[in-house]
């Protein structure tokens, strides 16, 4: 008998017991369902942050206070001394590679405007900020070094602070407060989208770094003129690693550290640093693919349930087809391939679902969904693989029953 | 397959054949030295009540068991000797069943259903059909190859299940009380049937407990115990012994 004579057999035994068929098959469905969902979604999110890595270029260096990882321990991120006004300073005179480089200090705050007020995050930054992340504004002007030396009380919004502060009215020359200083808004950013992270980047306020230490910092710092980041950006075709190297140890030896001993900063490429992020999120898709690939195996214990059942209903058959020739195998194949078909129906379907909902996820979650190729292959091999495994028992006991018991079974 | 003379040559060659079997503690001897050759052409009925040990037989002879102690061959070839892949591809080529529930196949053609055997072949023969058309003609079903079983009566389904069993050519039939779930006007169609093949040359051996389709038989076998206790003889004369 060929495979797809049996398979036509198969589908006309699974077709006598429609509902039947599909309560066994719901559990393939879900299965396949969810390993393609949870697969596509977490990709997605892997996809997006490399699009944003891209996105930021690959000449970005991101400097913080904290140790670097070394023996497998770390030490808490802003345990150690925030950088200086000075070192910033220091590197952009120093360094001749460093094409752009801002401090960055933010903080959390509501903003009012009239009888509106909005949480968003408030980053005090240098002029240069807009040429280190390629991010200019869309109207009014950005922020300009007199404004960092004056600690001028302006502010630049991003899209989403604009939209939801003021709505129709135009926001530039209006004054917005910010725990409880008034600014005047200047600029309005080009909008950006999400970050890698999935956290919205237009919702947020520039405003000068001068000003934001003056006026908006939370209780003393240890040190004058404190730099809680800085952002640098290189020069078009600088050797990034020797930037990088040179940088340390410009900063190495500014916070008095010898050579050789741990750093008690960081400085990373920001590709780098989203990497992380990106391994975090890796794991989290695996675990809940994991997750997923058990809900199959529960499937695949039904599908094993309904096949046992369709080989006690169909004993006479069995015995039948022995009785004219039918060898041992025959019997084995025929019950493997029913119980493969069963499966890659429920994997095909699966597939259908898992790639609907992925998208839905898509739609309504604005969430980055990625439906790769292999994923479907590795559904329909999967589900195939679950109806061999979980098929092959119930087969085996088919194509071991005794011909003469199996005719005279009532 | 080849062909032999008409008439002499062993179909079935029983020698101190023994099926025992264990039912708990107790020892049952399903057959209990069977001696009996039944040749080409005979047309036997196997009677017996039940437990007498003729179902056993029929088992043995349609290379569906292996013999405890003793020795049968079917088609020449020695069931103890061979394993359960020699045994179902003996079935398929030289032993078509009948029973006395037809066994077809639901919602299957009747087409379909006689083609069952040669699927089980090595390789379907590229004229499958044609044989399968081919033994609808000789059970008078040709003109219902396409209906389902059904859509078929009781006895026209047992004359389906008899083409089932004539399309590979085999060198016997066993029918295990075929008409057993039949009316007596279908009961003499089937043995008619089964009469007009015998005359073609087909060997054939039905187990019954009716004596009416006995006597359609030329030579009866009583079992009893395990034993053969009557053996008729060929009241046609065809048989040896």
């Amino acid at each position: 008998m060929t495979v797809l004579e049996t398979m036509k057999i198969a589908l006309e035994a699974l077709k006598l017991n429609a509902l039947r068929t599909a309560l066994a098959m719901l559990g393939i469905v879900i299965g396949v369902a969810s390993v393609i969902a949870m697969a596509s979604i977490s990709a997605g999110a892997s996809k997006q942050i490399e699009d944003h890595i891209t996105n930021l270029g690959s000449n970005l260096l991101f400097a913080r206070p904290g140790s670097t990882m070394i023996g497998g321990r770390q030490g808490g991120s802003g345990s150690s001394l925030p950088f200086r006004e000075s070192d910033v300073a220091a590197i952009r005179q120093s360094i001749p590679e460093v094409a752009a480089i801002t401090g960055n200090n933010r903080t959390g705050a509501a903003v009012i405007y009239g009888n509106k007020n909005w949480q968003t995050s408030i980053q005090g930054v240098d002029a240069a900020f807009h040429e280190v992340r390629n991010w200019h504004v869309s109207e009014g002007r950005g922020l300009a070094d007199e404004d960092v030396r004056r600690k001028a009380k302006v502010a630049v919004i991003g899209q989403t602070v604009a939209r939801e502060l003021f709505g129709e009215t135009p926001p530039i020359g209006q004054r917005i407060r910010i725990k409880a200083v008034p600014f005047t808004v200047i600029g309005i950013l080009e909008k950006k989208g999400q970050s890698g992270m999935g956290n919205d980047q237009d919702d947020t306020i520039l405003v000068p770094i001068s000003t934001a230490r003056a006026r908006l910092a939370r209780g003393s710092s240890p040190v004058p003129d404190p730099v809680d980041f800085m952002m640098i950006s290189v020069a078009d075709g600088a050797d990034m690693g020797a930037v990088q190297s040179e940088i340390e140890d410009l900063l190495m030896k500014r916070r008095h550290i010898r050579p050789g001993e741990q750093a008690d900063f960081d400085v990373r490429n920001m590709a780098e640093f989203i990497a992380t992020r990106t391994a975090t999120q890796a794991t989290l898709g695996l675990l809940l693919a994991a997750a997923a690939a058990i809900s199959l195996i529960v499937g695949g214990i039904g599908i094993m349930n309904i096949m046992l059942v369709s080989v006690t209903e169909r004993t006479r058959e069995i015995g039948l087809r022995m009785a004219v020739g039918a060898r041992e195998r025959d019997i084995l194949i025929q019950f493997l391939v029913e119980a493969m078909t069963l499966c890659l129906i429920g994997g095909i379907i699966g597939l259908t679902i898992g790639g609907i909902g992925a998208a839905m996820f898509a739609r309504l979650g604005h969430w980055p969904v990625l439906l790769d190729p292999v994923f479907v292959a590795v559904g329909l091999v999967g589900s195939g693989a679950v109806g061999l495994f979980f098929g092959y028992y119930p087969a085996r006991r088919a194509s071991r029953l005794n011909p003469i018991e199996a005719l005279r079974y009532e | 397959m080849t062909e032999r003379p008409q008439g002499r040559s062993p179909v079935i060659e029983a020698k101190g054949l023994c099926r025992h079997y264990q039912q708990g503690s107790e020892l049952i001897r399903a057959l209990d030295g069977v001696d009996v050759t039944i040749c080409e052409g005979e047309f036997v009925a196997v009677m017996g009540a039940s437990g007498s040990g003729k179902s056993t037989f029929m088992n043995m002879c349609g290379a569906l068991d292996h013999p405890t102690a003793g020795n049968i061959k079917v088609a020449g070839q020695e069931l103890a000797e061979m394993d359960n892949d020699a045994l179902a591809d003996l079935r398929n080529r030289y032993v078509g069943f009948v029973f006395q529930q037809f066994n077809l196949l639901p919602r299957t053609s009747a087409l379909n259903n006689v083609m069952l055997p040669l699927r089980y072949r090595r390789g379907l023969p590229a004229d499958a059909e044609a044989r399968c058309m081919h033994a609808l003609e000789q059970v008078d079903l040709a003109d219902r190859a396409s209906h389902h079983p059904n859509e078929l009566s009781g006895g026209q389904q047992q004359r389906v299940a008899i083409a089932r069993a004539l399309v590979n050519d085999p060198k016997l039939i066993l029918a295990d009380e075929p008409t057993g779930a039949l009316d007596s006007r279908t009961t003499v169609d089937v043995m008619k049937l089964f009469q007009r093949l015998n005359e073609g040359g087909m060997t054939i051996v039905v187990v019954t407990h009716e004596n009416e389709v006995a006597g359609y038989a030329h030579r009866n076998l009583f079992f009893r115990d395990g034993k053969i206790v009557e053996d008729t003889g060929d009241r046609a004369g065809r048989a040896a012994s």
